[in-house]
């Protein structure tokens, strides 16, 4: 810990409207964890300011971002889809041809050469979907560290895959039952497993969550995104987008999307959060929404809107992409949501389903369920702007990982392709 | 009505509010009290509570399935206050229940409820500027938690922050019980007494007399937490609040 650090530990934060020194975003963020773990997130905190300005750091991590990962991500042109859309010319940001199959690895690996600078053998992560816990148990096989992955027990059914595939690479997973034994739960246990082994454990949290300097540090990680992007739509289009869509469960493929446009003012921000199956608490993951939505709180460390109840209780949360079904939101993606900067709008289990088929049968790209969220408001929007408009959207990851359930969700027979009633 | 130990070591009793229900929890409270224990650590039972083992994790939900509020957790604390004016009342909660309330309504509540404190697990003190700003003006003891992995920077300002009592934690971890106490526990009261008069608990895995006779040996007082929690768990509720009463009474045997 560095002295300076040691000489601000005083009051001075507040979870009212009164913005404090570390880690904020507006009013949002903070580090609000058992005194235990201040430790180490202040140990974090120094070791990541000291890599980030660290050229040799950040060389090693451009050169595996490119020579492992396959960045750059191309931004593809999805024609057939535009014409038959008949509005906006729309652009994927393709983050589902990363390694590992989705945008996770860019923080995952950032995060796992971190550990290994700090001289951490053992990591942990949480998964909801799975694609962080494999791109994780992928760093941790790559850079030979211990890794054990919390996951929700009905994540692990309905992510079947990426359980095995974790388990192929090396990793642990360890299944979790409380609470709804989702995200939110795998968050907790991986944050006790951290509170009990802080000394000798780097925890590799896959959003741009937490407290600080998470929500900071993986947020930097994903920045790439929208850094290549910016440049190819550049080049390709010559100017801007109109709008900038990415969906947003914790926040961190949307963040790294969104994070290069924030002062480019005419660029439209479009999150897209899961409407799941309806609009009363529970039903969905729309901590956004007007109507049914959450309020701000704390939850796992960080004060940003919440889904709960009346008392203070954090509500179940409903999604067919365990990815987006989460109660909070990252603190960033709160503050833009106040300034008005970004909106986040949603959309529904079926909407992204339907999304899946369409992008499939224009583009012969399969989404994954997540990312299919931002195809459905794109498929939704594209038909409203004109034909000079230019709609990007941040194709997080890609769908294999989603057969099991979309077999059981979708009735496909030869031309036809409907949700299931 | 005020925190204060005056038999070596002291007893800080936790229990989680509502579990197995809030008429219950009260007649626990009086027990423990009458049996020895200074101070009662009301726990308001939350969803995600990430700081606790598997013990408290289920109390938790089993209260917070019950629909027990922090409002009702203050009802209780009102009654405990009543029947026992000279007890220590401690509330214990996570932040999210205290914020949706609103800090100052919750701060006034705990006040008149007669609560001498408060303790936040995830409230740490950078954070803590309108928290503290609320219990002094409530006339309320704001207790910190300080950890093994508290540099000394941070146990100074911990230590000049609380009131009433430090609560020392022993261990790197979460709540839970334990079979014996490990050097942690006593090398982080010595720290802590560089920078406080105040007194010393010791919480988390002391779980029995055996601990609380070794935790008197360096810190002012013990806190059990999770021991008795797992009785009430596997006791009749009808007969709980003898049997903690027993527990309590014997853990200064």
């Amino acid at each position: 810990m560095s002295s300076t650090t040691a000489a601000m530990v005083s009051p001075g934060g507040s979870v009212s409207p009164v913005r404090s020194a570390v880690g904020r975003f507006g009013v949002y963020g903070g580090r609000y964890v058992p005194e235990t773990l201040m430790a180490a997130l202040e140990e974090l905190e120094a070791a990541y300011n000291e890599a980030k300005d660290d050229a040799s750091f950040q060389a090693e991590l451009a050169d595996l971002l490119h020579n492992y990962c396959g960045r750059p991500t191309p931004l593809y042109y999805a024609k057939r889809l535009s014409d038959q859309l008949g509005g906006a010319k729309i652009y994927l940001k393709r983050e589902d041809l990363l390694h590992t199959g989705a945008h996770k690895i860019n923080n995952a690996l950032g995060q796992g050469l971190l550990a290994k600078r700090m001289g951490k053998q053992r990591v942990i992560a949480e998964t909801g979907a799975g694609q962080h816990g494999v791109a994780t148990a992928t760093v941790c096989a790559l850079l030979g560290m211990d890794c054990v992955i919390y996951m929700g027990e009905e994540d692990m059914r309905r992510q079947e895959l990426n359980v095995y595939r974790m388990r192929l690479l090396g990793a642990e997973v360890r299944g979790v039952s409380a609470g709804s034994a989702t995200l939110k739960d795998a968050i907790s246990e991986a944050m006790r497993d951290w509170v009990t082994n802080v000394r000798t454990t780097f925890y590799i949290l896959g959003s741009a969550l937490g407290s600080h300097p998470y929500p900071t540090m993986v947020r930097d990680f994903h920045r790439v995104i929208s850094i290549e992007a910016k440049q190819q739509i550049l080049e390709q289009e010559g100017k801007l987008p109109t709008a900038v869509v990415a969906c947003v469960g914790g926040g961190s493929n949307a963040i790294g999307a969104f994070y290069e446009f924030i002062d480019d003012a005419d660029v439209k921000l479009i999150g897209v959060e899961a409407g799941g199956r309806g609009s009363a608490i529970g039903e969905h993951a729309a901590r956004f929404a007007k109507i049914g939505g959450g309020v701000p709180g704390v939850l796992q460390g960080t004060y940003s809107y919440v889904l709960q109840d009346d008392a203070g209780q954090i509500a179940l949360t409903h999604s067919v992409s365990a990815g987006l079904d989460y109660a909070s939101v990252g603190p960033e993606h709160a503050m833009l949501h106040d300034s008005g900067r970004a909106t986040y709008t949603s959309a529904t289990d079926d909407e992204a389903l339907k999304a899946v088929v369409t992008l499939a049968r224009t583009e012969g790209i399969l989404p994954a369920l997540e990312s299919a969220h931002a195809v459905a408001e794109a498929i939704k929007l594209a038909p409203t702007m004109s034909k000079d408009a230019v709609l990007m959207v941040n194709l997080s990851g890609r769908g294999d990982k989603d057969m099991g359930i979309l077999s059981k969700e979708l009735d496909v027979k030869g031309a036809k392709a409907e949700v299931k009633a | 009505m005020a925190i204060k130990f005056e038999k070596k070591p002291g007893l800080v009793i936790y229990l989680t509010a509502g579990d197995p229900d809030l008429a219950t929890t009260r007649d626990i409270a009086l027990a423990a009290i009458d049996n020895g224990a200074d101070v009662i650590e009301l726990g308001v039972p939350f969803s995600d509570p990430l700081a606790d083992g598997p013990v408290i994790q289920r109390a938790s939900e089993r209260a917070v399935a019950k629909g027990t509020r922090l409002t009702d957790v203050l009802g209780i604390a009102k009654e405990i206050r009543a029947a026992r004016p000279e007890a220590g009342l401690i509330l214990f909660s996570y932040l999210n229940p205290v914020i949706r309330l609103g800090m100052k309504e919750f701060a006034a509540k705990a006040a008149e409820a007669g609560a001498d404190g408060v303790l936040l697990t995830d409230m740490i003190v950078e954070e803590a500027g309108e928290y503290l700003a609320e219990m002094k003006a409530n006339s309320l003891a704001p207790v910190f938690l300080a950890a093994p992995t508290s540099p000394d920077v941070r146990l100074k300002a911990i230590a000049e922050n609380s009131k009433g009592f430090v609560y020392a934690i022993s261990r790197v971890g979460i709540t839970g019980t334990q079979s014996s106490l490990t050097s942690d526990a006593s090398e982080i009261v010595t720290r802590l007494k560089k920078f406080t008069t105040l007194p010393i608990a010791v919480g988390f895995g002391v779980s029995n007399a055996e601990h609380v006779k070794a935790v008197g040996e360096f810190a002012d007082a013990a806190v059990i937490g999770s021991a008795i929690v797992q009785l009430i768990e596997k006791t009749d509720a009808k007969e709980a609040a003898a049997a903690v009463g027993r527990f309590v009474a014997g853990l200064r045997a």
